[in-house]
């Protein structure tokens, strides 16, 4: 039966990645996923987390939106749709930034990458890609040039990451700073490397035209990376306290409670969509706070939308992601908090199920990477 | 996959073995399968009566949880207290290290209701 998996169509009308053979043959179990035909794990989500954690992970992430823009006034156009400043960003480095909607709700968070003086590339969210798109094109007209169908994305993410890309793409690679990219030759194509990623280790992602994708992705298995599906994705962002579109951070969010003030730029005066509301929100510390929140011992596991109590049993918010973390070996989850409970060491409790399970606000991120190379 | 012959199973995925007048149970290969890295198991004290067909416990996997039912009545003589450090144990051995409890079964005829090896192999989708 395995192999019909890659001949017959994806069910109900899915987009499947164009490496789909290449999951099947490393052994995917696939879920659907904003539409997508995606990898949901391989050998399993704990031993691929424990993979990226200890050695070096790849991810295919072609399901993300990318659009490409272009011209000399790219990056002011682009600046208006965004909330951070991308026209300060230096060609061949790439940043965090939001689609905010009038009342500085969050509508996405996207990467800008601007990989030389007139050409930038934007990935968004794949569940929010045909809105973001469409904002894009307001701006630029037919010159946003949506790419996600024609390239595709992998991620390596690890300790061993940077080797492997260097072995991959060359010394191109060791020259990234965090955040940086470039574009190399690669395959009889180029490949825009970036050195940026959702797991909170080292590594980087690579675009590929989908016709060298498949080299791309048997080069990365040769050399030793374990392929990661998007359960793995998910437990590690979330132990780097990296939020999740529609579940940590939506369009009833703004920035500043999710402690995403960093990609915000008010101080240029530029006019974006969100800015007056936003302007006002940052007069004044945010009432609630998205904070970690960790479980004192092993058991039951938090799930996105329990409810987090106080120490007297009262509600005080929902869990926004909650999981299993492997690095931590026990629960752990993000919720907002008011602004009085968010002290690491404050005491609350999970209710999963109806057991209210102990458990405490940590300092954020759950799990931060021991070294850093190059950053 | 593995399906061991002289078990018995529910139509959910639970395996009961006769050992003298206790049974032990736990889950199928098949089921630790789909539910992937158990990471808790919460398991009846010692002394609990459990109903056949009855929910006795939960297991819960880093994707879901899941409901454990019981495949027939009779008292908890016996937790597998190595699942509170080890519940991966479950994945790694689900018919031996892997067990969840032993019962005194009120009424060994119970088991002719279950399903044997061949009965839950058929109830299966098509193996890969």
């Amino acid at each position: 039966m395995a192999d019909l998996n890659g001949t017959l169509d994806p069910p109900d009308g899915l987009r499947r990645l164009a490496l789909h053979e290449q999951h099947v043959a490393a052994g995917a179990r696939f879920a659907p996923f904003a539409g997508w035909e995606m990898p949901l794990q391989y050998r399993g989500i704990v031993a691929e987390h424990e993979a990226v954690r200890a050695d070096v992970g790849v991810f295919d992430v072609s399901h993300l939106g990318r659009v490409w823009v272009r011209g000399p006034q790219a990056g002011a156009r682009l600046r208006s749709a965004t909330t951070f400043d991308v026209t300060a960003l230096e060609p061949g480095s790439a940043h965090y930034s939001l689609y905010c909607n009038e009342h500085g709700g969050i509508e996405d968070d996207v990467f800008v990458y601007r990989v030389d003086d007139e050409r930038w590339l934007v990935a968004h969210n794949a569940a929010n890609a045909a809105a973001d798109f469409e904002r894009v094109r307001s701006v630029f007209g037919d010159a946003a040039e949506e790419s996600t169908g024609a390239t595709v994305m992998l991620a390596v993410q690890g300790p061993r990451a940077p080797a492997l890309l260097t072995a991959l793409v060359g010394e191109a690679y060791t020259s990234l700073r965090p955040h940086g990219c470039i574009e190399v030759p690669w395959g009889g194509s180029t490949a825009l490397v970036a050195r940026t990623g959702y797991t909170g280790e080292d590594g980087g992602e690579v675009v590929v035209p989908s016709e060298v994708a498949a080299k791309l992705w048997d080069a990365c298995l040769d050399l030793g990376a374990t392929p990661a599906g998007l359960g793995a994705r998910d437990t590690l962002r979330l132990e780097a306290a990296l939020p999740l579109h529609g579940n940590d951070i939506d369009s009833t969010t703004n920035p500043f409670e999710a402690g995403l003030g960093f990609a915000v730029t008010l101080d240029d005066g530029a006019p974006f969509l969100g800015r007056d509301a936003l302007a006002r929100l940052a007069e004044n510390k945010p009432a609630r706070r998205l904070a970690c929140i960790r479980a004192d011992e092993r058991g039951t596991v938090f799930r996105h939308g329990c409810a987090v109590l106080d120490e007297e049993g009262r509600v005080l918010s929902e869990l926004t992601s909650g999981a299993y973390s492997p690095s931590l070996r026990v629960s752990v989850g993000m919720a907002y908090l008011p602004a009085t409970s968010i002290s690491p060491g404050t005491r609350l409790a999970v209710d999963v199920r109806g057991r209210a399970v102990p458990a405490e606000v940590v300092r954020r991120p759950f799990y931060r990477a021991a070294v850093r190379k190059g950053a | 996959m593995d399906i061991r012959d002289g078990l018995r199973y529910t139509h959910e995925h639970e395996w009961i073995r006769l050992e003298a007048d206790e049974g032990v149970i736990g889950i199928s290969d098949y089921a630790q399968e789909e539910l992937g890295d158990v990471v808790y198991v919460a398991l009846p004290n010692l002394g609990t009566r459990l109903v056949a067909g009855q929910r006795f416990g939960e297991i819960e996997s880093v994707k879901t949880v899941s409901e454990l039912f019981a495949p027939a009545t009779g008292e908890v003589t016996a937790v597998n207290e190595a699942l509170e450090e080890h519940p991966e144990l479950v994945n790694e051995s689900p018919f031996d290290d892997g067990w969840l409890v032993t019962i005194v079964l009120t009424d060994p005829t119970e088991l002719e209701s279950l399903l044997d090896a061949a009965a839950y192999r058929a109830e299966l989708p098509a193996a890969d």
